[in-house]
């Protein structure tokens, strides 16, 4: 029976009744009184040397409060890079300057030039259309290994190079991999590309800067899926502001999929120019902004080689990656094909020897940086594809090759320094080979063929790493971050109880499933647990929510936070019952002494907590009000199998997903509803990516993929119903809830199997086509073909 | 600057528009009715829709003066007059076919029109309706499941999860 509440029931989201209505509260609904409108005047130019920036005539248009150019921004700091990576040399990576506003130089298209603050928009945006721009065009680097050639343009004129670093991941294993393939009876080489993406919420980002001048405080609203990390970069590296005078709130997000992690420049401004002009200060990101400011995605070029030994076991892999970083360091980008991909190349594989080279680089393009999945789409890729390029090259099945070299003993140490602590990689391809029907395939690609189209299967692995940790780990690596969580519940007099997560919800629905987590452990009904999040003045300092950890790690915390509420409602419980506290016990609710009829319910212990006429004043403190910080000893790794039936249509070279299945392990699971939810999601995005999502530039730095009319989003009528299961579950043993993480499993697990497919349904007709690279749009698929 | 009046949910309403000034922005900034969203500027996401005389439009494809004597319905009118979700959104709800809720506004008025012409749409025709709308989120899958739903057809065998 389904449960009607709690760990494991699938509760309806409380959320969707104020979206469902239209009085959700997201950023660009905030308007505060007196507030101006900020225009941003972008870069059209990929690099150029900016000889001035006239805005004289702009200054006297009307509405026009105040016009903002890089050099009002030399005195603030550097956009700021939280992580540090160390290159294979041990030398610290290049970290070039990021400034607010362009100075000196403009370095990709849409990167922000000047600033007109004005009454309303259209008058901002008028004005902006009087400054005249005096930028020498200089020649752009677009593509990575031009970049790196001797007398390519440099991005930045400081640097050595285009080279921000060159990673050798385990350095120490780089020659015993080397003999591994000197020795291998086989090997299979794919030179492959991880196409750029753009993550494209339907939310455009916003920013409303306020300045309180009474009492020097700063306030900014915002679209970002940890307020307390914007808070922390901006006013410590930025603005200098100290983080007493500094509130971030970020109310309901439209969606964040990894792009509104980073601290952008628009932020930072209105912050700024909000003080500087003494109004509050509106930004409202259009479309076409977005396309050309909010950080991309993937992005990687990758040679990758798999040595098998004569019975096909792996022996040893060696990848070399090139990772475009664009123009700047986007907040996180540099951990991204580092510690979040080469750690993640074992996969679901023994394979004893593996030694991966990146080389991130700078070009004229926007940003890039964690995209969903961040890193681990691109390993699983590459590595789902080599391995069934080997099966097709072997003459084997590639889910026997893939059986056959499972890693089945846990925990397990991979040679890529991190240890799986659980899983059953054989336990989810059971699963997914019992939902495929794998042995009606024949007939339904016969009946395909009798329509004139080519039918595919492709199968793939996938394993993740969620919840990023420990943070003296992380530190070690670069972060300049910790990466725990924070939770805070305060019980109210009457029973109910407000949770103060450091998670950030942006369509996750933590308002509803952290609180059946918490009315479970306390026995009482969901509707007494608010779950308050996206406040930097009302939640204790939180790392925010990305790479699928905020049930992993927030609900961690939260779980802690209210174990300590627990702890100490059993003590006034054992006062007000006047019994020994080792014999209250908690159930449903209510406190009673073991072995008796005696009770006292939660109601009238956290009354007394409040109303401390009958308590122990001796013992313990008025108040029922506990915080708790909780950072993991290890990443989870949740785990699947997946499985993509296409047809092709050999005329055209259309793909067509006929059938999609997934077999996740998540470990143990709160709310199924919103799990298969985060799963449908990831897949569309890994579907979208595989098949039609494609940011494209031109060798001058023009963006050529730059709306919606250009950038193929899935639409409905591109996507099938999706076949999900998370019956496998082998719990997380490191963290109190047994959490792995959903939210990213479907865009790393799906692109692999998308693709497998189509090759198989092209050789099936006799096509020698070993892999195409992503998107496998009609135009490429036909080409192959031919 | 010019006048326009209109009747919004029901409830008259106007204000002074420059000749530019779009629907969209009328009913979100002069009328603060923001359960209507602007995701894109080319007319292709359709967070913005709303029903204009009963037809469903992009409300950022549409010039407010365009709108003046017209009768429109946002997202906000659309609750039972009790207050309680209307079927739409119900389905919405119990199918679990929003995550963030920024498309959601624009997904429920297409619905509304879809099932206005179509009281019984098959899945392909749900699909194929929905081309105007994006959602970043849900996949589809549960949209289209809502869908159905609340047109009253049995999703539990076409939409397994």
């Amino acid at each position: 029976m389904p449960k009607d509440g709690g760990i494991g029931a699938s509760s309806k989201r409380r959320e969707d009744v104020r979206f469902l209505t239209g009085v959700g509260n997201y950023t660009d609904d905030i308007n505060i009184h007196g507030q101006a409108y900020v225009f941003f005047l972008r870069s059209d130019m990929a690099h150029g040397t900016i000889n001035s920036v006239d805005t004289s005539a702009a200054a006297g248009m009307p509405g026009v409060v105040q016009i903002f150019t890089g050099a009002d921004f030399e005195a603030v700091g550097s956009i700021p890079c939280g992580w540090q990576v160390t290159d294979k040399h041990g030398e610290v990576m290049q970290e070039p300057r990021h400034p607010v506003l362009a100075h000196g130089k403009v370095r990709h298209v849409g990167e922000p030039i000047a600033a007109v603050v004005a009454e309303t928009l259209e008058q901002a945006r008028d004005a902006a259309e009087a400054i005249e721009l005096d930028i020498s065009e200089l020649p752009a680097v677009v593509d990575m290994k031009e970049a790196l050639k001797d007398g390519a343009a440099k991005v930045h004129d400081d640097l050595n190079n285009n080279l921000c670093y060159d990673w050798g991941f385990v350095e120490e294993n780089k020659a015993a991999t080397d003999a591994a393939f000197e020795a291998a009876a086989h090997v299979t080489t794919l030179e492959l590309v991880n196409n750029r993406l753009v993550a494209n919420p339907m939310e455009p980002r916003v920013a409303v800067g306020e300045y309180a001048r009474g009492t020097d405080e700063h306030t900014l609203y915002t679209t970002s899926q940890n307020p307390h990390v914007i808070r922390l970069l901006m006013g410590a590296f930025v603005l200098g502001i100290p983080e007493h005078k500094l509130r971030v709130v970020a109310p309901d997000v439209g969606g964040g999929f990894g792009t509104k992690i980073f601290h952008y420049q628009e932020e930072a401004f209105c912050t700024f120019a909000a003080k500087a002009c003494n109004r509050p200060v509106k930004w409202t990101s259009s479309r076409s902004e977005a396309f050309v400011s909010d950080a991309h995605g993937r992005d990687h070029v990758t040679k990758i080689e798999l040595a098998l030994d004569g019975d096909n076991n792996f022996t040893a892999l060696r990848t070399e990656t090139y990772a475009n970083m664009g123009a700047y360091l986007s907040t996180f980008a540099p951990s991204v094909p580092t510690w979040l991909h080469g750690t993640l190349m074992a996969g679901n594989y023994k394979t004893p020897l593996i030694y991966v080279n990146v080389k991130a680089v700078f070009t004229n393009t926007v940003p890039v940086d964690a995209y969903r999945g961040a890193g681990r789409p691109e390993a699983t890729f590459q590595l789902e594809r080599v391995v069934d390029k080997a099966a097709r090259e072997l003459g084997v099945d590639p889910v026997a090759l893939r059986r056959q070299n499972f890693i089945t003993e846990f925990p397990y140490a991979t040679p890529v320094a991190v240890e799986y602590d659980t899983g059953d990689y054989h336990a989810t391809m059971d699963k997914l080979e019992s939902m495929i029907d794998r042995d009606g395939f024949a007939a339904r690609r016969a009946e395909s063929e009798k329509n004139g189209k080519l039918r595919g299967l492709g199968v793939n692995c996938y394993i993740e790493a969620c919840g990023i940790a420990p943070s003296n780990l992380v530190g070690q690596l670069g972060a300049r971050a910790g990466l725990y969580e924070s939770a805070t519940v305060r019980v109210n007099a009457t029973g109910g109880l407000v949770v103060m997560t450091g998670s950030h919800s942006h369509g996750q629905g933590h308002e509803t499933s952290f609180a059946q987590v918490v009315a479970e452990m306390i026995g009482i009904d969901e509707n007494m647990v608010e779950i308050v999040h996206g406040d930097t003045s009302k939640v204790p300092m939180g790392m925010g929510t990305y790479g699928s950890r905020s049930l992993a790690v927030g609900g961690s915390a939260m779980v802690r936070a209210t174990e300590k509420i627990i702890n100490k409602a059993k003590k006034i419980a054992s006062h007000l019952l006047e019994a020994s506290e080792g014999d209250i016990e908690l159930k449903d609710g209510a406190f009673s002494v073991a072995g008796t009829d005696k009770s006292v319910a939660w109601g009238d212990v956290t009354l007394a907590a409040y109303v401390p006429h009958n308590y122990p004043l001796e013992d313990i403190e008025p108040g029922l009000e506990e915080t708790a910080f909780y950072d993991p000893s290890n990443f989870t790794y949740p785990s699947g199998a997946y499985a993509c039936e296409v047809e092709v249509d050999p005329e055209t070279g259309k793909v067509t997903i006929e059938r999609f299945a997934a077999a996740d392990d998540f470990g143990n699971i709160v709310n199924p509803m919103i799990v298969t939810g985060q799963v449908h999601g990831g897949l569309a995005q890994g579907i979208g990516q595989a098949l039609l999502e494609n940011c494209s530039y031109d060798e001058n730095g023009q963006l050529l993929s730059a709306s919606y009319m250009d950038y193929a989003m899935p639409r409905a009528d591109d996507l099938p119903m999706f076949d999900v299961d998370h019956s496998c579950q082998t719990p997380c043993t490191h963290n109190p809830l047994g959490v792995k993480g959903c939210g990213e499993a479907g865009a790393i697990g799906s692109p692999p199997s998308v693709v497998n497919a189509v090759v198989d349904a092209l050789q099936s007709a006799g096509k020698d086509v070993t892999h195409i690279d992503m998107p496998l749009s009609p135009d490429r698929v036909w080409a192959a073909m031919q | 600057m010019t006048q326009v009046n209109m009747t919004v949910n029901g409830k008259a309403a106007s204000g002074d528009v420059e000749g530019r000034t779009l629907l969209s922005s009328f009913l979100r900034d002069q009328l603060k009715l923001t359960g209507t969203h602007v995701g894109c500027d080319t007319s292709q996401c359709g967070a913005c829709v709303v029903h204009v005389d009963g037809v469903a439009v992009k409300s950022c494809t549409m010039l407010a003066a365009e709108a003046d004597g017209a009768d429109v319905a946002t997202i906000e009118g659309q609750a039972n007059p009790d207050g309680s979700l209307n079927v739409i959104q119900q389905a919405f709800q119990d199918h679990h076919g929003l995550q963030c809720g920024f498309c959601t506004p624009g997904m429920v008025m297409s619905t509304a029109a879809l099932l206005k012409g179509n009281p019984k749409p098959s899945e392909a025709e749900v699909r194929a309706y929905l081309e105007g709308n994006i959602c970043r989120c849900t996949g589809y899958h549960n949209i289209v499941k809502a869908i159905m739903a609340a047109s009253g057809q049995d999703v539990g065998a076409i939409a397994a999860e």
